[in-house]
This record gives structure tokens, sequence and C-alpha cells, in this order.
């Protein structure tokens, strides 16, 4: 396991990979496609949330402003898709730097920082819904123009293994990341400030360089979001429900952990479409927010039973089976 | 003249819709000034309120400002329910926990009333629902002026609970030093869960003095929460004086911005505001330290 640090993020992602081979249904497709951008959106927030203790209730403004980006340099500014992510990813970065200096420098933490993320999220949704630039309320369209060039894929295949390797690449980050000095005063950080800036640890560019990075990847999902969907309004790309399921991916996955954001997005998102056709089976319709009532009791669940979510639990039935409790 | 008696109207119209906000907002205070928490889940539970008043009204006839005697004990009781057998023991006692739960709590909350009610918008008839005073050159809205008044007095109310009565003399010791009031004596949970149960009932009364002009859809909570939490902040976190005071600033600021400016931007107004004073003064109008 230490020899080969990278060997367990090398065989999920290969056997994720893999799994179109098997399965050609659409519907799984779009599924496992989806899951990837949650998972990234994730990653973003766990890297400040799980790593750093700075809980984000509004990583919808990262999101959204990559996704919007994304849309925007093709159909304002006739950017290639291919060089407006890097743009977009940095315009992340970027929002997530300002944010953080002017919140981290006003020493905002825990609940404060929660709520000053989500009003931030919540300027970007009105001013994206009021602005003519953005589209206002009638959203963006990104025209259709399938081809790799274009990164539009006919293949739903490509479009998945696209966000696949984006997973792929934040999943080393984050491990890369975990293991270094800048993720050891991060921790740090998240366990006991005082104590860690007592050490010589400088907190306020520790937190800085974790929400600019963690702007950067919740973006590139936003990005992926557009070139999915190829249709934006501010409430998709700035709404709460991005903001939520990002939160709750890694809570439930693992806090703190390489693949508890990819674990929770998957068990997230698989236990919210069995709950949306159970209830339609049953009443013979569908019913709206049944799936988020079920997300809302897992995330108080996890809180009171598993704080180290699924992978602490699956880690604690593991250590019980080789009778060695952890 | 015509520019002024608009301009007076939108203050009147602003200071009474401000009277609600700033009853929405004690109860928030109250649960950070005593618990130290911010209860994530107030706007769902407001909206919760807000559909038991709607209940109350279309199932059984009852007029909002009779339900009130009614939902107020009612939502003490669940929110004393919730906070000592759900929020407490799920927290395991840390800050970050609780924000989670009540996090929670409001998705649930939220997602069950549009499961229930879907998203449509609703809202209740009752006779006085138009009827208007003449003031001078102004008319004011009767269930506004209402309000306006039943707020003041929920808030003396509260005022005097907390600083004439045992149980008041115990939640303040709480929330000065909750080690030092559980050696002497006072059961900390159930003076959590009584604040906590304090701020549902406030909300019950808000709700029963906005139906009668308001809208209610499954998600009206949200616009409510951050307003609250904007309150809150201004004022201090934790001072009833200055929920008051920041509920009526608000409430001016968003009636006139949104004359001046039209209503989506009205919005942002108030949003800033809660950005700049949580950047540059946490400490609010009439907070003591952070």
């Amino acid at each position: 396991m230490s020899r080969q640090p990278y060997l367990p993020i090398a065989l999920v992602v290969a056997g994720l990979a893999l799994l179109p081979l098997g399965l050609t249904s659409n519907t799984v497709l779009n599924f496992l496609a989806f899951a990837m951008i949650i998972t990234l959106a994730a990653q973003g927030w766990n890297i400040l949330g799980g790593y750093g203790g700075q809980f984000s209730f509004g990583h919808a403004v990262f999101f959204g402003t990559g996704a919007y980006a994304m849309a925007l340099l093709q159909v304002r500014f006739g950017i290639n898709p291919w060089l407006a992510l890097p743009l977009a990813m940095a315009l992340g970065a970027g929002v997530g730097f300002a944010i953080g200096y002017l919140s981290f420098r006003a020493r905002l933490r825990g609940s404060y920082f929660a709520l000053v993320t989500l009003a931030f999220a919540e300027v970007f949704r009105i001013s994206a819904n009021a602005w003519g630039f953005t589209g206002g309320a009638a959203g963006v369209l990104v025209p259709l123009r399938i081809g790799a060039e274009h990164m539009q894929f006919a293949d739903k295949r490509l479009a998945y293994w696209l966000a696949l390797a984006f997973v792929a690449a934040t999943l080393a980050l984050t491990l890369a990341l975990s293991r270094s000095r800048f993720g050891a005063h991060l921790v740090a950080v998240r366990e006991n400030e005082e104590a860690a800036r007592a050490l010589g640890v400088d907190a306020l560019a520790v937190k800085l360089k974790a929400i600019t990075l963690s702007g950067a990847i919740t973006a590139s999902a936003g990005c992926l979001y557009t070139q999915k969907f190829l249709y934006l309004d501010a409430n998709l790309a700035y709404g709460p429900w991005i903001s939520v399921e990002a939160l709750l991916a890694p809570i439930i996955g693992g806090l703190g952990t390489v693949f508890g954001p990819l674990v929770g997005a998957v068990v997230l998102l698989g236990l919210g479409e069995v709950t949306k056709t159970t209830f339609a089976n049953l009443t013979g319709g569908a019913i709206p927010g049944v799936d988020l009532v079920v997300f809302g009791v897992l995330l108080i669940l996890c809180v009171a039973y598993a704080p180290r979510g699924v992978l602490g639990l699956a880690e604690g039935w593991l250590g019980r089976l080789k009778g060695t409790r952890p | 003249m015509l520019k002024l008696d608009i301009f007076l109207s939108a203050l009147a119209n602003g200071l009474m819709t401000g009277a609600v906000y700033a009853l929405i907002s004690l109860g928030l205070t109250l649960v950070y000034g005593v618990l130290h928490i911010i209860n994530f889940a107030h706007g769902a539970t407001l909206t919760a309120a807000m559909f038991a008043v709607l209940i109350a009204h279309t199932v059984f006839g009852l007029d909002p400002y009779l339900a009130v005697f009614f939902l107020t004990p009612l939502f003490f009781a669940l929110g004393y329910g919730v906070q000592r057998f759900v929020i407490n023991p799920a927290s395991h006692g840390s800050d970050s926990n609780i924000l989670l739960v009540t996090l929670g709590l409001s998705i649930i909350i939220e997602n069950a009333l549009l499961a229930g009610f879907r998203s449509d918008t609703r809202s209740i008839d009752v006779p006085y629902g138009f009827s208007v005073v003449e003031v001078g050159n102004l008319f004011l809205s009767v269930p506004k002026l209402v309000a306006f008044v039943a707020s003041f007095v929920v808030a003396l109310l509260l005022w005097l609970l907390l600083a004439r009565t045992d149980t008041g003399k115990a939640i303040r010791a709480v929330a000065k030093e909750k080690t030092g009031a559980a050696l002497s004596g006072i059961n900390v949970d159930h003076i959590y869960a009584v604040t906590f149960g304090l701020g549902a009932a406030c909300l019950a009364i808000a709700a029963c003095l906005l139906m009668p002009t308001f809208l209610v859809n499954p998600r009206i909570g949200n616009a409510f929460v951050l307003v609250a939490f904007t309150i809150v902040v201004l004022g201090g976190m934790g001072s009833i004086a200055g929920a008051l005071v920041g509920g009526l600033i608000i409430g001016v600021v968003e009636s006139l911005s949104g004359l001046y400016f039209g209503e989506s931007l009205g919005q942002i107004g108030i949003f800033l505001i809660f950005i700049l004073v949580l950047l540059f003064r946490p400490t609010g109008l009439f907070g003591a330290k952070a």
C-alpha cells in the first residue's frame, strides 16, 4: 500500500472506465456521466471542507461560474471549448481566491463562513438572473455542434470518459495533496487553527490556497455540465441544489478522504434514482422532492452514526471481519 | 407632494414588514445567543408554520388570528422535541455538526412540503385581507398594521420572559456559562430545547401574522431566511434589541430600494449589506464581542 500509493486510484479508475463496455443503456451512461460531474464538484468541496475544515454552503458560486464562463466564452466570444475550459477553471480559481481573501481575512469561520458563502452564491444567482450578458432569466443555449473539436460527443461513452479523466486527475491530485506538506498544514488548520499558527503555519495562506484550488476543481464540474446539457440558467448554475450535493457527497462518502466524494456521489445519486422511481411506481406519478428528503435524512444519520461516512463504516466492518477492530 | 406620499407609504410599508422580519429574527438570534449555533432550519420551519396556518384555514376554517393560539404552543412543542431528540443527540456537541444537522432538517422539511403540496403558490382569503385605514394622506393595510403592533408585543413578552421569570434566568445563565449553569442545578439540555421551542413559537406567530397578506410555497422560507440572517448579523448576534432595530432597518431598505431600483436589485441590496456587515463589522450594531 505505501509503496504503490496511487495503485488503488488506478484500479478504481480502470474499473470505472471499463463499465460502459458492458453497459450500453443510455440511462446508465447518463447516470454515470452525471455522477462524475457531481464527484468533481464534491472533490472541490472536499479539499476545502474535508481537509481544510471550512464548510462552504455556497459551492454553487464556483460551479456556476465555471458553467457560465464555459457557455459565454463560446457563445459570446466564439472561443473553442477546449480553450474555454482552462479559462473557466482559472475564473473559478479567481472567484475562490477573492471570496477566500475577503472572508478569511475577516476571520470568518464555522457558521459565519458557511453563511457568507451562501450569500455570495445568492448574489451571483440573482445577478446572473437579472443581467442581459448572462442571458437573464431565459438562460444561455450553447449551439449543438457535434464533434470532438467542439467537446460535444455523439457517443455518450466519450463524454463519460472525459469526465472520468477529470475525476482521475483530481483523485491523484487529492492523494498527492494529502501526502504533501501543504496537505499536512491544511489538516493542522482544520484540527486547531491557533495551535497550527503557533507552530508557524501561515493559516491564511493555507486556507487561501485551498479555496482557490477548490474553486478551480468545482468550476471544472460546471464546465462539463455545460457541455453535457448545452443549456444553463441561473437556478441550474448557481442554485442551492449543487451547493447541497457538493457538500453531501463527501460527508456521506467520507469527509477528508480521497475516495469519499466519489463513493458519496454514486451512493447519493443511486439512492436518489431508486427513491424517485419507487415513489413514482407507488403513487403512479413523479413526486418532486422525495429524493431530497432522503438526502436530508441521510445527512443527519451520517452526522449522528457515521462521522467518517460510508468508507468509514466499510473500514469498520472489514476490521471486525478480520477480528482486529480499528 | 405626490412623490413625498409615495415615499412615506413605502417607508410605512417597510416599517410594517420590517417588524415581522424582526419577529422572525428574534427566534434566530435567541437560539444563537443561547446555543451559539446558527439554526439553518429556521426558514424551513417558518414555511412549515405558514402551511400549518393554510391548513388551519382551509381544512378547519380557522382564522389566522385565532390559529395563533393553537399553533404557537404546537410549534413550541415541535421545536422543543426536535432540538432535544434529534439535533442534540445527533450532533454530539460539535458546532459544525449542529450546522449540518439543521441543514439536513431544512432540506427534509422543505422537500417534504414540496412533495406534499407541489410547488404551487397558495394564499388564503380573509375578509380583512385588503382593508385599509387612512392616516393623514397614507393608506395603511390593516393586517400589516396588526402584524406591526403584534411583533412589538411579542418582543416585549419575550423580553419579560427572559428578564423576569425563573426560566428566563436559567436561559440567560446557560447563555453566559453553561458549565456553571449545569453545576448550579440547571438542566442545560432542557434549557437548550426550551430556547429552540421559543424560536419555533416566534415563527408560528410570525406565520399567522404574515398569511393574511403573503403567499406561501415550499421555498418561501429561503426568501425570509437570508433576510433574517442579515438582520441578526446587522443587529448583533444574540441581541434582542438588535433584532428589532435591524428588522426595521432591513424592512425599510428593502421597501425603498424596491421603489427606486426595482424588485430584483432590491434583493441584492440586502445580500450586499449582509456580506459587508459580516466582513467589516461581524459584531453588528448592537453586538458585544463576537
